[in-house]
C-alpha cells in the first residue's frame, strides 16, 4: 500500500517537472478519447489498433504474417511529417510562432517540381540539386517573415498565413505555366530526378521509401548540432528566452530571427521537395494545403522542440497517417487520425492546467495525510 | 458597366461570411484574445448548418435555413468554448490552442459526415437560402446588422469600453473592478458564434452540402481583414469589401475579356498581399490592441 503511495507519487512529480512526460500523457489521452469516440459511434476500436500494429511492425494479425512495406510505408510517410516539425520547433526556439510551415513546404515543392522538369539531367545530382534549391526557397519564404517581423514588426502568425496562400496560389500560376501542364499534373518527371532507391524499396518491398530519408536523418542530426552546440544556437536560444536580454548582451537579434525564420523555412522546404520528387512520378498542380505544415506545429509541441522528441512525434504522426487506409478497411472512418491530431494540441495548450490540477490535488493529498496522522 | 451592377449581388455574397467572421474576430482581440481558430470555428458552423438544413428541409420547408443558421452559429459557439476555457482560464498560449481547434475542426466535422451521411461530405440539401429583393441573399443584411449592433455595443455602451479596456490594459481594467475574465469569455464566445454563423451563411449560400473545401481559408481573410481594418468597424467593413470583392473577381474575371488572361489565382492572392503589404507601410503605428495575445494573470502588474 505504501509501496503504491509513493509510486503514484512519484508520477505526479514527473509529470510536473518533465515535459516529455506530460506529451506521453497527452498523446496517451489523444488515443483514449479517439477510441472512446470510436466506441461512442458504434464501430469497434480493435481495427484502430489492428492497423496502427501493422504499420509499426508489419504484422497483420488476421493473416498472421508480415508485410514488411507496411513500415517503410510508415517511415515514407513520417519524413514531411519529422522535417515541417523541425521547421516549426526551430523558429519555436528563438521565440517565434512559424505557422508559415505549410507555406515554405508548397515554395520548396513548387521549386524542386521546377527544376525537376527544366533542370539538366545528370544522374544523382539532379535530384540533389532539386532537394537543395528546395532548401532555398523554403530559407528565402521564411527568411522574409523573419525579416518582416525583425525590420517592420509585422506580427510572424499572421505574415506566415498571409504567405501560406499566396505561396499556395502564387505555385498554382507558377506550375500552370510549364509547358505541357493541364489543370492538375505537370509532364512525368526525368528518371533523373526521381528519388526513388532500388536498395531501400527492396528492403522494405516496394514501399516509397527513397533516399530523402537520408536527408532527414541529416535534418535531425543538423538541428540538434546547430541548437545545441554552436554559437548561432545558443543566440537564438537566448532570444528566445528573453529578447532583450539578448540584445544587452550584445546577441545580434534582427539577424538572429531572420536566420531562424530560414532555417526554418529550409526544413519545411526540403520537406516539400522530398514529397514532390519521393511521392509522385509528375509535378502537382495543388488544389489546396497537403497540410504537412499545420501537422507540423502539432509535431513540434508533442516533441517539446527538441531534435529527438520531434523525430518521435514526427513518427507518430508519420504513423497515425499511414494507417488511415488500414483503418477504412477496418470500418473506422479515417478522421479519427485527425481528431486524435487535433485533441494532442487542445490538450497541450491546456497542460499548464493539467499542473495546476496535480499541484492542486497534492496539496489536498498531503493535508489530509497531515490531518489523519496528527 | 451595366454587367457590374449585375455582379454586386454575388459580391456581397462573398462579402456577408468574412465580414461577420471579422467582426466577431474583432471583438475578440480587442477583449485581448487571439484567436486563430475563425477558420475552424466557421467549418463546424458550415458543417452544423448543412447537416441541419438537410434534415430540417423535408419538414420545415424553406424556413429550416433559419433554423440551420442558428444550430450552426450555436455549434460555433460551443467549440469556442474550448479556445476561451484554455486561453483564457488556463493561460494556455492563445495561437496554439486556436491552431488545435483548427486541426480538430477538420477531423471532427468529416467524421461525423462519415457517420450520418456514409461520405466526406453532407448530403446535398435541395434549396439553400433564396436571394431576396434585388438578388441580395438576406445574409447581406444579417452581415449589415451585425456590424451595426456591435458597433453599437463596442462604442456606444459602457460595456464596449470595459471590453475595449481589457485589451487595452487588462490590470488597470481589473483595478476599476472590472471582470477582466468575464468580458474576455463573453468576447471569445461572441467570436464563435459568429464565426458559426458566418460559415451557416457560407454553406447556405455558396453550396448545396458541406464538404473539406467549403471554408478554405475564409476565417485566415477574415483575421487579415481585422488587421487590414485596423481593429475598427468601419475599417473591417471596408477590408471586408474590398476583399470580398477580389474574391469574386476570381470567380467572375471570366465574363470579361481584358481580366480572361490572368490567372483566376491572381485575384485570390490580392487579399493576402494587400494586407501583408499595409501591415508593413503601417508598421511604424501599431494599432493592434496592446494586450492582444497576453493571458491576464490576476495580480501580476
Amino acid at each position: 500500500m505504501m509501496a503504491e503511495t509513493s509510486k503514484k507519487r512519484t508520477l505526479r512529480e514527473l509529470l510536473l517537472t518533465s515535459d516529455a512526460a506530460i506529451s506521453v500523457m497527452v498523446v496517451l489521452l489523444g488515443f483514449i478519447c479517439g477510441t472512446v469516440l470510436i466506441v461512442c459511434v458504434g464501430r469497434n476500436p480493435v481495427g484502430m489498433y489492428k492497423a496502427i500494429l501493422q504499420v509499426l511492425t508489419g504484422f497483420n494479425i488476421d493473416r498472421h504474417r508480415f508485410y514488411i512495406r507496411y513500415v517503410g510505408e510508415w517511415l515514407a510517410t513520417s519524413m514531411p511529417f519529422i522535417l515541417c516539425g523541425l521547421s516549426m520547433a526551430f523558429a519555436a526556439r528563438s521565440g517565434l510562432f512559424n505557422i508559415g510551415g505549410e507555406g515554405q513546404y508548397v515554395v520548396g515543392m513548387t521549386v524542386a517540381q521546377i527544376f525537376a522538369l527544366l533542370g539538366p539531367q545528370v544522374s544523382v545530382l539532379h535530384w540533389i540539386l532539386a532537394l537543395v534549391l528546395a532548401m532555398v526557397g523554403g530559407a528565402c519564404w521564411g527568411g522574409i517573415v523573419g525579416w518582416l517581423k525583425a525590420r517592420f514588426e509585422v506580427s510572424e502568425v499572421v505574415a506566415t498565413i498571409m504567405l501560406n496562400y499566396i505561396a499556395l496560389y502564387g505555385s498554382r500560376i507558377l506550375i500552370m505555366g510549364l509547358p505541357g501542364t493541364n489543370t492538375y499534373k505537370t509532364p512525368d518527371f526525368p528518371e533523373t530526378a526521381i528519388l526513388k532507391s532500388q536498395f531501400l524499396a527492396k528492403l522494405t518491398q516496394g514501399s516509397m521509401l527513397n533516399y530523402g530519408i537520408i536527408f532527414v536523418i541529416l535534418s535531425v542530426i543538423a538541428y540538434w548540432f546547430i541548437m545545441e552546440k554552436t554559437r548561432l544556437g545558443f543566440g537564438l536560444r537566448a532570444t528566445g528566452f528573453n529578447k532583450d536580454a539578448a540584445r544587452a548582451s550584445g546577441i545580434p537579434v534582427v539577424r538572429s530571427i531572420v536566420l531562424s525564420m530560414a532555417i526554418a523555412g529550409a526544413f519545411a522546404g526540403l520537406g516539400g521537395g522530398i514529397v514532390a520528387l519521393g511521392s509522385f512520378r509528375y509535378g502537382r498542380v495543388l488544389a489546396g494545403n497537403d497540410g504537412y505544415g499545420f501537422a507540423g506545429i502539432a509535431v513540434a509541441l508533442v516533441g517539446n522542440n527538441t531534435a529527438v522528441g520531434t523525430l518521435l512525434a514526427g513518427l507518430l504522426f508519420g504513423m497515425l497517417s499511414s494507417a488511415q487506409p488500414l483503418m477504412e478497411s477496418n470500418r473506422i472512418p479515417k478522421e479519427i487520425t485527425f481528431i486524435i491530431q487535433g485533441l494532442v494540441v487542445v490538450f497541450i495548450a491546456i497542460r499548464v492546467g493539467f499542473r495546476i490540477f496535480i499541484r492542486y490535488s497534492m496539496k489536498k493529498k498531503a493535508q489530509r495525510e497531515a490531518v489523519s496522522n496528527g | 458597366m451595366d454587367s457590374i451592377f449585375g455582379k454586386i449581388p454575388t459580391i456581397l455574397m462573398l462579402v456577408s461570411p468574412i465580414l461577420i467572421t471579422a467582426t466577431g474576430g474583432m471583438i475578440c482581440e480587442r477583449s485581448g484574445v487571439v484567436n486563430i481558430a475563425l477558420e475552424g470555428l466557421m467549418v463546424f458552423g458550415a458543417f452544423a448548418a448543412a447537416t441541419a438544413h438537410f434534415f430540417l428541409e423535408p419538414t420545415l420547408g424553406p424556413s429550416s435555413v433559419w433554423v440551420a443558421l442558428c444550430i450552426g452559429s450555436l455549434f460555433g459557439l460551443m467549440f469556442s468554448y474550448i479556445h476561451a476555457f484554455a486561453s483564457i482560464s488556463l493561460n494556455a498560449d492563445q495561437t496554439v490552442s486556436g491552431t488545435g481547434i483548427n486541426l480538430l475542426a477538420n477531423g471532427v466535422t468529416i467524421f461525423l459526415a462519415q457517420i450520418f451521411f456514409k461520405q466526406d461530405r453532407t448530403k446535398q440539401f435541395m434549396l439553400g437560402m433564396m436571394p431576396g429583393p434585388g438578388g441580395i441573399y438576406p445574409t447581406a443584411w444579417i452581415a449589415l446588422g451585425v456590424l451595426t449592433v456591435v458597433w453599437f455595443a463596442l462604442y456606444k455602451r459602457p460595456f464596449g469600453l470595459r471590453l475595449r479596456a481589457c485589451g487595452e490594459n487588462p490590470q488597470a481594467a481589473a483595478s476599476v473592478g472590472i471582470n477582466v475574465r468575464g468580458i474576455r469569455y463573453v468576447a471569445v464566445l461572441a467570436s464563435g458564434f459568429l464565426a458559426g454563423l458566418a460559415g451557416s451563411c457560407l454553406v447556405l449560400t455558396t453550396n448545396t452540402q458541406f464538404n473539406s473545401t467549403t471554408v478554405n481559408g475564409h476565417g485566415f481573410i477574415a483575421l487579415a481583414v481585422v488587421s487590414f481594418g485596423r481593429w475598427k468597424p468601419l475599417g473591417i467593413g471596408g477590408a471586408s469589401l474590398l476583399f470580398g470583392t477580389a474574391l469574386a473577381f476570381s470567380i467572375i474575371a471570366s465574363d470579361y475579356s481584358a481580366l480572361r488572361s490572368l490567372p483566376t489565382e491572381v485575384f485570390n492572392i490580392m487579399p493576402y498581399a494587400i494586407t501583408l503589404l499595409t501591415l508593413v507601410i503601417f508598421s511604424g503605428k501599431n494599432y493592434a490592441p496592446l494586450a492582444a495575445g497576453k493571458p491576464y494573470e490576476k495580480g501580476a502588474s
